[in-house]
């Protein structure tokens, strides 16, 4: 008897463990992107980081100021979400509002595959078929630039702000829909002026949400948005996210250089952006029951 | 207030028990003997505390976070809260029966065969004589003998509950739960599980919640009438049903409240 | 709106059929089991297919026994405790990271603290990091759909709770907690920028032969055809060939999760 009852405890430890083991993985990435970090405020001097020129190898002066990292990746963020958000909330309200159940039996697994495509993929095509289009249309000298970035993860942004915007709509009781409609509204009326205001809070966070999806993506921005770190906040001049920085650079510096430091810095900062996005969206979710996502 | 004809032995003994969920209490002092080897029916209208008690005496509630219980439950003399006891041989002891029939997703013979090989039963043509002589005792064995292989959900409502009695059968109790057994069943198959109770009682203590009082009084020996987490009255169920002594007994029996 | 919602529905059919019409030539025998030539310009990609799975193989490894554990004590022990809290917010925590964080993480950890160097090992266990909340959320989400009475029918019995759970609740969980967890596995064969910093080489003279060995991955081969080849423009065909087998690969475990998903579901109805 006292044997099965250690046997359960220890069966309720080691599970303890692995549940545990998420905490200790969060911490561990804290921990060690400052423990790579931390010495540039010594060495270089934390100050430099808010400079506005990103030049780490140079001859004369290296420099490591993150200030057109930091609007590179606003800059195609915004974009993409101002992309994203009609397609995503237009199909949220047509998939769970206007859809056919046999439509939407079709509809919600295909663009759940969008969500599926590995970025690398989406960059490759933004590459070799979005970024010629764009030169063409725009009649630009290239087709790497800020705006073919913001296309490709505008597409990446969409599942993510369809599906969490769906179970809003989906949420919202259908008392205030039958009301409208019992007033004489008409079906579109209902939905523009009952339904998306009910669910309002719920789009926003998604919006939220897929915007910490694309601050964070890495490749396919890389890829095709040029990659010069000037600050611009033309869609059309070449950019440098924060990703696609780290992404580029971390493969030819030394480790321990101020160069290093600095990309974890950016590291840091991202990090801390997709953290307060998610936070915030979260909060949101939670507080209309819809955080089970 | 407790009467108990003097022929038979006391099995489950319940002294001044309180019983909380959370800070709800739930059951108040409840003092009470259950004799062996016979029915005994809890009545009450819903959320009397009747299925919180049965509950308590295999330990379920247990499973329910943040409950909390004072007081005495002794089973053979044996206080089945005594921080020394373990759980899993009282529930060895104390088999239960759900409301709703809840056969596992498997074949008839792995149902009944579950709860011998936790406890160790391996042995094939064992388990076959576990298997047949609880579905016997059950009155399911001609339904079902030519298909044991078979998936138990296939089953009707009623052979289900059956089935559920002869899995609980096959650990072999002392003390048989049944809550609600009959109630998501048709009136056929609610009269086949009365006569097995009236079967069954000959080797198993029985206790059995229900909210069916035409129920109580045809299966049971004795009746417990549980109102706002209270026992009210407790005695043979022919004088529960003829003449009560407590007002609110005779009010929920005459049907003006429950 | 049904025309904003099928021009989505046509750009992602777009994006498919471009990479099927264009990859497909180039798919062959000899291209799917050969080694790559010319730096990636001719030959096969037989090397970055044995990587990808390599990687992916460790990386459901490690995060698939500790996902499944994590959600078994989520869901069937800690109730609304304090450590509960702390590791569901870890997990939201988690998911919301970007990729290239974990890639920084794992370089700091494994390759550089732990000496990993860039490998196998390294990556797998980035990777795994990476997809383990996806993998907890879709088996609580399994462990869940199993009715409470299963598990108090068999505690009833005098089984005991660990009893209960192994042999009558995961039973019927786990086909749920596959394939949910397929969805992660499927993102971390398309991931590039985590195994960019932690396991992965453009180039590899000999297959690697043991978990500290750096390797080959689709992803990555595809970025650097793509974009780091000298004759970038030339070898299209082999970028497309090289991204038809990755979105094949992601694709079609997804699609198979999803049916899957639809076949347990009505396997199980409770």
């Amino acid at each position: 008897m006292n044997r099965q009852r250690l046997k359960a405890k220890l069966i309720k430890y080691f599970l303890q463990s692995c549940g545990s083991l998420s905490i200790i993985i969060v911490l561990l990435i804290f921990l060690f992107l400052f423990k790579e970090a931390i010495p540039f405020i010594g060495s270089p001097g934390i100050t430099e980081l808010f400079h506005n020129v990103w030049n780490p190898v140079s001859f004369q002066k290296e420099e490591f100021g993150i200030v057109p990292l930091i609007t590179g990746s606003i800059v195609v963020t915004l974009l993409a979400i101002i992309i994203a958000v009609p397609f995503g909330i237009i199909g949220a309200v047509y998939i769970s509002e206007i859809a056919s159940p046999k439509e939407r039996e079709f509809l919600k697994p295909f663009i759940e595959i969008l969500a599926g495509i590995p970025s690398v993929v989406l960059g490759f095509f933004g590459l070799v078929v979005v970024s010629p289009l764009i030169k063409d249309v725009f009649q630009l000298n290239s087709g790497l630039n800020a705006l073919t970035g913001s296309v490709l993860l505008a597409l990446m942004a969409i599942p993510t702000i369809m599906s969490i915007s769906e179970d809003a709509i989906k949420s919202v009781p259908s008392v205030y829909k039958e009301a409208s409609l019992a007033l004489g509204a008409s079906k579109l009326e209902t939905i523009w002026k009952v339904v998306v205001p009910a669910a309002l809070s719920g789009i926003v966070a998604s919006v939220m949400l897929g915007m910490g999806r694309v601050v964070g993506e890495t490749m396919a921005v890389m890829m095709v948005t040029g990659n010069s770190p000037v600050i611009s906040f033309n869609p059309f001049s070449s950019v440098r996210t924060m990703t696609a920085t780290i992404a580029a650079e971390m493969g030819e510096v030394t480790i321990g250089s101020n160069h290093y430091m600095a990309l974890f810095w950016v590291g840091i900062v991202l990090m801390l952006m997709t953290f307060g996005l998610n936070l915030i969206s979260y909060r949101v979710l939670k507080k209309y029951g819809l955080s089970e996502k | 207030m407790v009467d108990i004809q003097a022929d038979s032995k006391v099995k489950v003994h319940v002294e001044n028990m309180n019983f909380y969920y959370g800070p709800v209490q739930a059951l108040f002092d409840i003092n009470l003997d259950i004799p062996e080897k016979k029915v005994t029916a809890l009545i009450g209208p819903s959320g009397c505390g009747k299925s919180t008690f049965l509950r308590t005496l295999n330990r379920m509630n247990d499973i329910i976070d943040g409950t909390r219980i004072e007081g005495k439950v002794m089973i053979d003399d044996k206080d089945i809260y005594d921080p020394m006891t373990d759980v899993v041989e009282l529930r060895k002891k104390v088999g239960m029966i759900f409301q709703k029939s809840n056969p596992f997703p498997k074949s008839i013979f792995d149902n009944i065969a579950y709860g011998p090989r936790i406890h160790g039963v391996k042995d094939k043509n064992k388990l076959m004589d576990i298997v047949e002589s609880c579905l016997i005792k059950s009155a399911l064995w001609d339904e079902v003998k030519d298909r044991l292989e078979k998936n138990a959900m296939g089953l009707s409502g009623g052979q289900q509950q059956r089935l559920c009695i002869a899995r609980a059968l096959a650990i072999n109790p002392d003390v048989v739960l049944m809550d609600e057994p009959a109630s998501a069943l048709d009136p056929k198959s609610t009269l086949k599980i009365e006569d097995l109770i009236n079967e069954l009682k000959k080797d198993y203590t029985i206790i059995i919640v229900t909210h069916n009082m035409q129920q109580a009084g045809r299966v049971s020996d004795h009746t417990a009438f549980f109102y706002e987490g209270r026992l009210i009255e407790f005695g043979a169920t022919e004088q529960i049903f003829t003449k009560p002594n407590q007002k609110q007994t005779e009010d929920y029996i005459t049907g003006r409240f429950g | 709106m049904r025309g904003i919602t099928y021009l989505v529905v046509l750009f992602i059919a777009y994006i498919i059929i471009d990479i099927l019409i264009h990859g497909l030539p180039t798919i062959s025998w000899d291209f799917l089991t050969g080694d790559p030539e010319k730096s990636g310009a001719e030959g096969g990609i037989f090397p970055a297919i044995l990587g990808t799975l390599y990687l992916v193989v460790g990386t459901i490894a490690v995060a698939l026994p500790l996902g499944m554990f994590s959600a078994v004590y989520l869901t069937e022990y800690a109730k609304q405790n304090k450590l509960a809290q702390s590791i569901r917010m870890a997990i939201v925590t988690l998911a919301g990271i970007p990729s290239i964080v974990f890639g920084l993480f794992g370089l700091g950890l494994f390759v550089i603290t732990l000496n990993f160097g860039s490998s196998i090992l390294a990556g797998s266990l980035t990777l795994a990091c990476m997809i383990l909340p996806t993998i907890i959320v879709a088996s609580e989400e399994s462990l869940k759909s199993v009715p409470q009475y299963m598990r108090e029918g068999s505690l009833a019995l005098g089984a005991t709770k660990w009893e209960t759970i192994y042999k009558n609740v995961l039973p019927y969980a786990l086909p749920g907690m596959l394939t949910g967890s397929i969805l992660g596995i499927g993102r971390a064969a398309g991931e590039t920028a985590p195994i960019l910093l932690t396991a992965a080489a453009f180039f590899l003279p000999e297959l690697p032969t043991s978990v500290f060995d750096p390797v080959m991955a689709l992803p990555y081969h595809l970025y650097i055809l793509a974009t780091q080849h000298p004759e970038a423009q030339k070898i299209l065909p082999m970028q497309y060939g090289t991204a038809l087998v990755l979105l094949f690969l992601v694709v079609g475990l997804n699609l198979v999760a999803i049916i899957l998903r639809i076949r347990v579901r009505k396997k199980y109805k409770w």
